[in-house]
């Protein structure tokens, strides 16, 4: 099978290569990826039945230039509206979608762009999804922060004035446990406003632990709506159950996380049915959980470590665009985050139209704050998830946001 | 009109413009300050939790009542939590009580509403609760303790006017305590509409900050809610009133 991802390690045993083989190419030695694993919660939802049937059912080559015209027309951004402009008819009105973007974006948030950054404390991974850097068969350095390390860490990022701050690790139970990373929770309240989470999902009763250390947001990211695809893309680990991580945000509200955010990782799969059921899952869970915050973020593949072959396949800058203007049309409530995976000049761009949150002084590798905030080269550090394309620190994102004429804002969150 | 000042809790306000805040920049509150006249400015409490580059505190000229708020309180004991903070940090006893159980559209919750206002006016709080305009919950806010009302005219940000315009009205008519027009103001000509109707004042954020230009737009409020404000004390003539009168007495037939 052709595929962009396959890459054989030369330090992998005979057995674990043979293993790694034999989950690529014969799809009956996978787990049963519609199976719950052991101590995985379920719950009663039926917001993926809502998603998934509105996302089965698209077919985004039906619609029309009159269908875009009406959906920008329309005061209210319905489902149906919405699929319209995520189709192809609507390429041709991107510049009209973004002023209609840019205007509910000025509605609901006026000019502000919030800033944070991610703090990966681990890199070991118990899941082979065949694109990430961290997958288990990618030979790279692994590394753990222990408490003190992570600290430092904390340190050097709250110096450069970043309030807030997203928590991350690899999905390892065994290594990142609910409990160590309750720890860096209740760590990283010292050092800052807001703490936010993405790791590995977790069921109601852990998610209430880690709110009460601290975390008040939860990031989640789907990879892709279509299950066929999903599960011939994460061919190990507890991340194969597509639906124990579908209902994830459901649990972290259950939980009392004030927020939680969604995501597609675009290329993986057919992005106009990703996007839209990214968006619908937003849509479904916000029409019962009214009080939660919700944001959205829209990560394109990048290149890895032993893998630069990788990229988003189809989904140019101009369909980035147009998803993200779709997105905030028909929810303008929500925020929306665009990633260091996106050029400075792409992000300029998109803060002025539809983004409302940016990180910035990025590092996704492990314990390397330091080194790359100050160019002081200290200790061991972990391998990157992988390649950024902005490097901006936190210094010049705030300058180059104040000149577009726009407010960066560092915080706006208490935590109650 | 030289007496005619605003006075909530025992405070005289000359201006009858607060500004709201939803969306801050240090140019929106100048202009507030110098072209609106603003007197009181809201301060978001969770925005003012901030450690260095723009602390919001640090640009409001001391001459101007602060006007904490509750925003991201999701019931009233979040509210309480976020007043006594604000009254921690040296915001004075003013406070805007915003209790929202909804992110889509960021509509008040009455019932919460009331429980932090009962709790907040017993510790001294100058309390201003944020509501949907609903008579029975206004009732309540007074009983509870609060020194103003302040109804929506229409969604905070939509800019949509006074879409609740008959209701604010029945509050006006009812309600012993300045009423106060927050939320969905776009337009000079809609502030001056709710000052005409009777509103202590109006509360605006949104239709300046996204105006092109700022300053212009911060005075062109001042004098559309001095214009209301004055029509308002005038007493509109027979064809502005509600309701209308005809020109001859329909009773100069009665002789004795």
């Amino acid at each position: 099978m052709e595929n962009q991802f396959f890459v054989d390690s030369e330090t992998l045993s005979e057995k674990a290569l043979e293993k790694k083989h034999r989950l690529e190419n014969d799809p009956s030695v996978r787990a049963d990826f519609t199976k719950y694993m052991e101590g995985m919660e379920v719950i009663e939802s039926d917001v993926c039945d809502n998603v998934m049937s509105h996302m089965e059912s698209y077919d985004y080559s039906k619609y029309t230039a009159l269908d875009v015209e009406a959906a920008l027309r329309h005061e209210n951004c319905t489902i149906e509206d919405f699929k319209a402009l995520l189709s192809p008819a609507a390429e041709p009105f991107l510049e009209q979608m973004a002023q209609k973007a840019r205007l509910e974006t000025a509605k609901h948030f006026g000019n502000t762009v919030y800033l944070f950054t991610p703090l990966y404390i681990a890199n070991y991974c118990e899941n082979y999804c065949v694109y990430c850097g961290f997958n288990c068969y990618n030979q790279i350095k692994r590394m753990k922060l222990s408490i003190e390390q992570i600290e430092h860490e904390m340190k050097v990022i709250a110096d450069s004035g970043m309030e807030e701050i997203l928590i991350l690790t690899g999905e390892s139970r065994a290594q990142s446990d609910v409990h160590y990373i309750g720890e860096a929770c209740k760590l990283a309240r010292k050092y800052f406003r807001m703490v936010g989470l993405e790791v590995y999902p977790v069921n109601t009763e852990e998610y209430k632990y880690l709110h009460k250390c601290g975390a008040d947001y939860v990031t989640v990211f789907q990879e892709t709506y279509d299950k066929t695809k999903y599960e011939t893309l994460h061919l190990l680990g507890h991340k194969r159950v597509w639906r124990y991580r579908f209902d994830t945000q459901e649990r972290a509200l259950r939980g009392g996380m004030r927020g939680v955010a969604f995501s597609a990782l675009l290329g993986l799969s057919d992005f106009r049915k990703d996007a839209l059921a990214s968006a619908l899952h937003v849509y479904f869970l916000q029409r019962k959980f009214p009080q939660a915050e919700m944001s959205l973020s829209c990560p394109r593949l990048r290149p890895i470590i032993n893998n630069d072959k990788i990229s988003p396949l189809d989904v140019h800058e101009k369909q980035l665009c147009q998803i993200l203007c779709a997105y905030r049309i028909f929810l303008p409530y929500v925020g929306i985050t665009v990633s260091t995976r996106e050029s400075a000049e792409f992000r300029n761009g998109i803060v002025k139209i539809a983004a409302t949150k940016v990180s910035a002084g990025v590092s996704t590798g492990i314990g390397d704050h330091e080194s790359k905030y100050t160019g002081k080269q200290e200790g061991e550090c972990g391998d990157e998830q992988f390649e950024i394309n902005d490097t901006r620190s936190l210094e010049k994102m705030y300058g180059d946001i104040t000149g577009e004429g726009l407010q960066p804002v560092l915080n706006d969150y208490l935590y109650v | 009109m030289e007496n005619d000042k605003l006075v909530i809790a025992g405070h005289e306000f000359n201006s009858r413009f607060i500004l709201g805040s939803g969306k801050y920049s240090m140019k929106l509150i100048e202009a507030a300050v110098k072209d609106a006249g603003a007197e009181m400015i809201t301060l978001s409490v969770r925005r003012a939790n901030t450690k260095e580059h723009e602390n919001i505190l640090d640009y409001i000229p001391k001459n101007v009542t602060l006007l904490p708020n509750t925003s991201g309180a999701r019931n009233a004991d979040e509210a309480v939590r976020i007043a006594r903070l604000a009254r921690e940090l040296g915001c004075g006893n003013f406070v805007k009580i915003e209790i929202m159980r909804d992110t889509k559209y960021l509509l008040p919750d009455n019932s919460e509403t009331i429980k932090a206002t009962e709790t907040l006016a017993k510790e001294g709080f100058a309390v201003l609760p944020y509501m949907y305009p609903d008579l029975n919950a206004a009732r309540d806010l007074v009983s509870a303790g609060a020194a103003a009302v302040m109804p929506l005219a229409s969604p905070i940000g939509s800019n949509k006017g006074l879409a609740t315009k008959d209701f604010i009205q029945i509050l006006i008519d009812e309600i012993d305590l300045p009423i106060i027009v927050d939320a969905g103001i776009g337009r000079p000509s809609q502030a001056c509409e709710a000052m005409e109707m009777g509103c202590a004042a109006v509360m605006a954020n949104t239709a300046l900050a996204t105006a092109g230009d700022l300053p212009l737009m911060a005075a062109a409020f001042k004098q559309a809610i001095e214009a209301g404000r004055k029509a308002y004390l005038a007493r509109p003539g027979r064809v502005l009133t509600r309701g209308g009168s005809s020109s001859d007495p329909l009773t100069g037939f009665l002789r004795d």
